[in-house]
């Protein structure tokens, strides 16, 4: 399947660069134009913590040409048990800080943009603005339906996974063909369903589950195989059993439903009935 | 009649920590009733005052979604597997 436009990509790779993906290029579904696509992708990381790591990592092997990473803690000794973009040295640092030393020293022909403040309603639209795949690995419903609707609102793909305790989920949402609110219209009230740091992950779940996040991005990049879009992926580690769910676009979704109400950010807090987000980790 | 029941991991407390375990109905709402019956407490947990599932919560026949089959009122048949899912939060920043 050579052709000019195939030969014209290529030759935009150093000779570093075809040594180093030609596991992807050698590929009748990749190639070189693919890989050229993959230079071209710009993946917004939300969160650069369990999930975070694992996505962040594999985009940047992989030749993703730009990727943005938001997160604003610091990283914690208690987050090593699974936050492979961080070690032992950077306990202390902003997580974005070893984030980009860690993604540039796999891979120093990718860009990589930091935003260190928490992602909300205010700064959302002006972070996700340059990137056209948004990978959610947020903790907390707050920021998980923010990254719903400001994706949906400006279009985006969303990328979405979470893990707790032994278990894990991921799907795709393209605007047009469901979305968060659609699987579920309301958080649950603070403090029914805990968090990770109120009930423990494993840690190599966030791996397992980060790594189909990541899969799926290339997919998406690349066009290539059925993406997760109207299926939920459900992992429970502990019988290694996967399911598959299907979910569906809601008519009646207040965001991208027939009737929508949801027309711009409102106030996730209120919503979600929680603490501002400065405030959940401090 | 036999219907197998999956748990969520983060739900699994409401009944006694069982993942798994097997209940009967010729609907939801009955098999709801049913396992209440076993587990006290159940219900609330996964209904409102008004009796309708909490929207953070999804009941799953086998892979679909019972709000787009018939709600509550969805037959069940021996076999199937009904699975309660909430939404989980957790990439742990
Ligand atoms: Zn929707």
């Amino acid at each position: 399947m050579v052709n000019n436009n195939e030969n014209n990509s290529s030759s935009s790779f150093t000779p570093d660069e075809v040594m180093r993906y030609s596991r992807h290029m050698i590929m009748d579904q990749v190639g070189p134009s693919g890989q050229r696509s993959i230079k071209q992708a710009r993946v917004l990381v939300v969160g650069a913590g369990g999930l975070g790591s694992p996505v962040a990592t594999y985009l940047a092997l992989g030749g993703v040409g730009k990727i943005g990473i938001v997160d604003f803690d610091v990283v914690d000794l208690s987050n090593l048990q699974r936050q492979i973009l961080h070690s032992t040295n950077d306990v202390g640092k902003p997580k974005i800080e070893s984030a980009k030393e860690s993604l540039l020293a796999y891979n120093p022909n990718i860009e990589v943009v930091t935003f260190e403040e928490p992602l909300v309603a205010d700064n959302a639209f002006k972070i996700i603005n340059d990137f056209d795949i948004i990978v959610n690995g947020a903790d907390n419903f707050a920021t998980r339906y923010l990254v719903c609707d400001a994706a949906y609102l400006k279009k985006k793909t969303v990328i979405d996974g979470s893990v707790l305790l032994f278990d894990g989920q991921a799907t795709v949402y393209k605007p047009g063909s469901g979305c968060y609110r659609c699987l579920y219209p309301a958080p649950p009230p603070p403090g029914l369903v805990p968090s990770c740091a109120e009930a423990g992950v494993l840690g190599a779940m966030t791996g397992l589950v980060g790594s189909i996040q990541a899969t799926e991005t290339f997919k998406e990049i690349l066009g290539i195989g059925d993406s997760l879009i109207g299926r939920l992926v459900l992992i429970d580690s502990l019988s290694m059993d996967f399911r598959i769910m299907k979910i569906k676009q809601d008519p009646n979704c207040p965001l991208c439903g027939d009737n929508p109400t949801i027309n711009e950010l409102i106030d996730y807090d209120q919503f979600c009935g929680t603490a501002p987000l400065k405030e959940v980790h401090s | 009649m036999t219907i197998n029941v999956r748990m969520a991991a983060v739900i699994q407390k409401i009944t006694n920590n069982q993942k798994e375990f097997v209940s009967e109905g010729s609907n939801i709402k009955d098999l709801i009733q049913n396992i209440e019956k076993e587990f006290p407490g159940f219900k609330n947990h996964i209904l409102t005052d008004s009796n309708e599932v909490h929207q953070f919560l999804n009941i799953y026949v086998n892979d679909e979604d019972i709000r787009f089959l018939s709600n509550l009122e969805t037959a069940i048949k021996d076999g199937d597997v009904i699975s309660f899912l909430p939404a989980l939060a957790g990439g742990s920043f």
